[in-house]
């Protein structure tokens, strides 16, 4: 099979490229979906650990799941909070949001 | 198969991966190439419903109309015009007709016959039609046509809407044979589910309509508001693949009823010749696909928020209930972990059937009551106003 | 790593995954930057499929790409005029590539044995098994009874439950027309 090391190599860039977009992206959307690619990282990883580590334990898989849950609430709120922004102040750019900053 | 290309020299993996290729190709040539005799029904039937003919001039009973349709659909002009969104205006009818034809990978078409016998078959059904619904989005996007906007808006909330309930509902035959796997649904179908939980196959018969967006649910292209909505803007073959799409969704939905509530394969001696098996999963598909054209043909369109409304105040309650009876019931029933045969399937079945009675009953009863008080209320406002009834009546949704 | 059918696959989804992914952060045309999301995220679940774990594999398309995606895409849709915004990155966003090439940089040293190989010693993870034991076969059943066991996930599970039904009324509150939206004045 293929050693471990290069899915983890893959969860690693796919977080990394993540990082970088919430990092560096301007449009609250676009910064939303690079979290769901930092997400999904994680779950990789977390699947990745429980099938060659501990392939009788379910334990990963079940952290998957919750992770699947966690994201589906953030990404329902998250979007709620940026089309409500977008209504009142007609942006959705996320330095443009800056009113608790002062 | 399998053992035949690795008696030739080839490799295990290669053997697999030849004989699962020609499989897709056969599974998905079959699906298409019943599109030209199954347009041809539908356009029958559908001429019936309505008091014509139907399509009666190519070939004899013009069976070989969807043929002349088809050349004639080839040949015309395939318009671009100027302003869509290249890529993600030609990927949309391919990935239409993708989403369908995957699902026929797990259709288990007699006890030997099925494409995959995935041990995640239902949760791929839900996975697959996830693909339609972003085939129409990308079609609605790409068009840069309001109306095919509008329409990109509307797939949003009726089809993610309409999943709940048919997830509520597909649950019901996993959590009766305690498998998801398709084939394995079939066989644990000693007595036919519809005679034990007949809410739950209405509950999806009228989510799967929605989802193939026919019928009474036809919003996504609905002609006299949207001028047919997200495919407004295609032309030629590309139009034709969402036709095609579309009847197959159609079709496989009656197949899918079929297979998770009308046993499937199951019939006389369809363990012993698979054609047999074969044969009765299509008459039983086609039996419900063709009660679905019947609604589809006789039901008025309905407005998108009472679509909406439909969904999440009576359809989904009722799902949730529904789930969470049965699986109390199945679970105070002595013995229902181990049905082997008819005689043990009967007493659940049975048990089953009474509680389901009881259910739509008592749903029935609950709608009526509704209905009564709304009618008093319109009642009473006509009492203080000259309008006649009608007018209140559409006023007040 | 000898090329067998199951690392040439490993390989094509990986690429699929990083590629879609990279789009994401790049393309300039946000539903384009939506459709290439859910690229990557099948790209994830076909490597839940070669992980042996189908049922994760399934609630991912089901969840983020039925769901979580095409609420994304729907979101793109109703802004439209900031598809084509006229710079997509902020002003730091060198500093940031340059943070997250070292973040990569960093994970690799550690996960991967290239540096075991250059004889550094005591800094890479040992994670070079390629031969895990087989999974059982009644791997989906056992995660069911564990998410509802009452020694194993149950409490997580209610929880995480009740957290969705929060999230959805919190996210029906924030957009409800008419309701907390028109408080806090003109800002």
């Amino acid at each position: 099979m293929v050693p471990l090391w290069m899915y983890l190599v893959v969860a690693a860039g796919l977080f990394s490229i993540g990082l970088f977009g919430v990092l560096a992206r301007r449009n609250a959307i676009a910064i939303l979906m690079s979290i769901e690619l930092m997400l999904n990282a994680v779950n990789i990883n977390l699947v990745a650990f429980w099938r060659y580590k501990t392939p009788v334990d379910l334990s990963g898989q079940a952290f998957a799941a919750f992770v699947f849950v966690v994201a589906a609430a953030e990404a329902a709120v998250g979007l709620a909070l940026i089309i409500s922004i977008y209504r009142r102040r007609q942006s959705v750019i996320a330095e443009d949001v800056n009113m608790l900053k002062w | 198969m399998t053992g035949l290309l690795k008696d030739i020299g080839l490799s295990h993996d290669l053997a697999v991966l030849i004989a699962k290729t020609i499989g897709v190709f056969v599974v998905g040539g079959f699906g298409l190439l019943w599109t030209l005799l199954g347009i041809w029904l539908e356009r029958k039937w559908a001429g019936r419903f309505q008091d014509r003919i139907g399509p009666n001039r190519v070939g004899p009973f013009g069976l070989i109309q969807t043929v002349a349709d088809t050349i004639k659909i080839l040949l015309k002009e395939d318009i671009m015009k100027q302003g869509i969104d290249r890529w993600v205006f030609n990927l949309a009818p391919i990935l239409s007709v993708v989403a369908v034809i995957l699902i026929w990978a797990v259709v288990p078409f007699s006890p030997a016959w099925i494409g995959t016998d995935l041990n995640i078959g239902v949760l791929y059904l839900l996975a697959v039609g996830a693909f339609g619904t972003i085939a129409v989005i990308m079609a609605g996007w790409g068009s840069n046509n309001k109306f095919a906007l509008l329409a990109a808006f509307r797939a949003v909330a009726q089809l993610v809407s309409y999943e709940v309930p048919m997830v509520l509902a597909l649950l019901v035959p996993v959590l009766l044979s305690g498998s998801m796997s398709t084939q394995e649904i079939v066989r644990q179908q000693h007595i036919w589910y519809v005679f034990a939980v007949p809410l739950t196959v209405l509950i999806f018969l009228i989510s799967s309509q929605a989802e193939t967006g026919r019928g009474p649910f036809d919003l996504l292209e609905a002609e006299s508001e949207l001028v047919s909505g997200f495919h407004i803007e295609y032309s030629g073959i590309k139009f034709g693949m969402f036709y095609v799409a579309e009847f197959l969704h159609a079709f496989t939905a009656g197949v899918l009823t079929a297979i998770l509530f009308l046993g499937g394969w199951r019939g006389p001696f369809a363990e012993d010749v698979p054609v047999l098996g074969f044969l009765y999963l299509m008459i039983k598909g086609l039996f419900v696909y063709w009660v679905l054209v019947w609604v589809r043909m006789t039901l008025p369109r309905v407005r998108i928020d009472h679509l909406l409304d439909f969904n999440w105040k009576f359809l989904v309650p009722v799902g949730l209930i529904n789930l969470l009876v049965v699986a109390l019931v199945w679970k105070l029933i002595p013995g229902t972990d181990q049905i082997n045969s008819t005689a043990d399937a009967l007493v659940p079945t049975l048990v089953l059937l009474l509680v389901n009675v009881a259910m739509i009953l008592v749903i029935g009863a609950l709608l009526a009551e509704r209905g009564r008080r709304e009618r008093a209320r319109i009642q009473a406002r006509v009492a203080g106003t000259d309008l006649p009834a009608e007018a209140l009546a559409s006023a007040a949704d | 790593m000898e090329l067998t059918v199951e690392s040439v696959v490993f390989l094509i989804l990986s690429a699929i995954t990083l590629g879609g992914g990279l789009l994401v952060v790049t393309t300039r045309n946000l539903f384009h930057a939506g459709l290439y999301l859910m690229l990557s995220l099948l790209g994830v679940a076909g490597l839940f499929v070669l992980l042996a774990a189908p049922f994760l594999a399934g609630v991912q398309v089901v969840v983020y790409i039925g769901a979580i995606a095409i609420l994304i895409i729907l979101a793109v849709m109703l802004t439209p005029s900031v598809t084509q915004m006229p710079a997509i990155f902020n002003r730091n966003w060198a500093l940031n590539l340059a943070l997250a090439v070292l973040f990569f940089v960093l994970l690799v040293s550690v996960i991967s044995p290239a540096l075991d190989d250059l004889g550094v010693d005591n800094w890479s993870a040992n994670f070079t098994e390629d031969s895990p034991a087989a999974v059982p076969a009644d791997s989906i059943v056992q995660l069911g009874k564990d998410l509802v066991d009452p020694d194993q996930y149950m409490l997580p599970f209610e929880v995480a439950s009740v957290l969705l039904m929060a999230a959805m009324i919190g996210a029906v509150l924030l957009v409800a027309p008419g309701k907390a939206g028109d408080e806090g004045g003109d800002e």
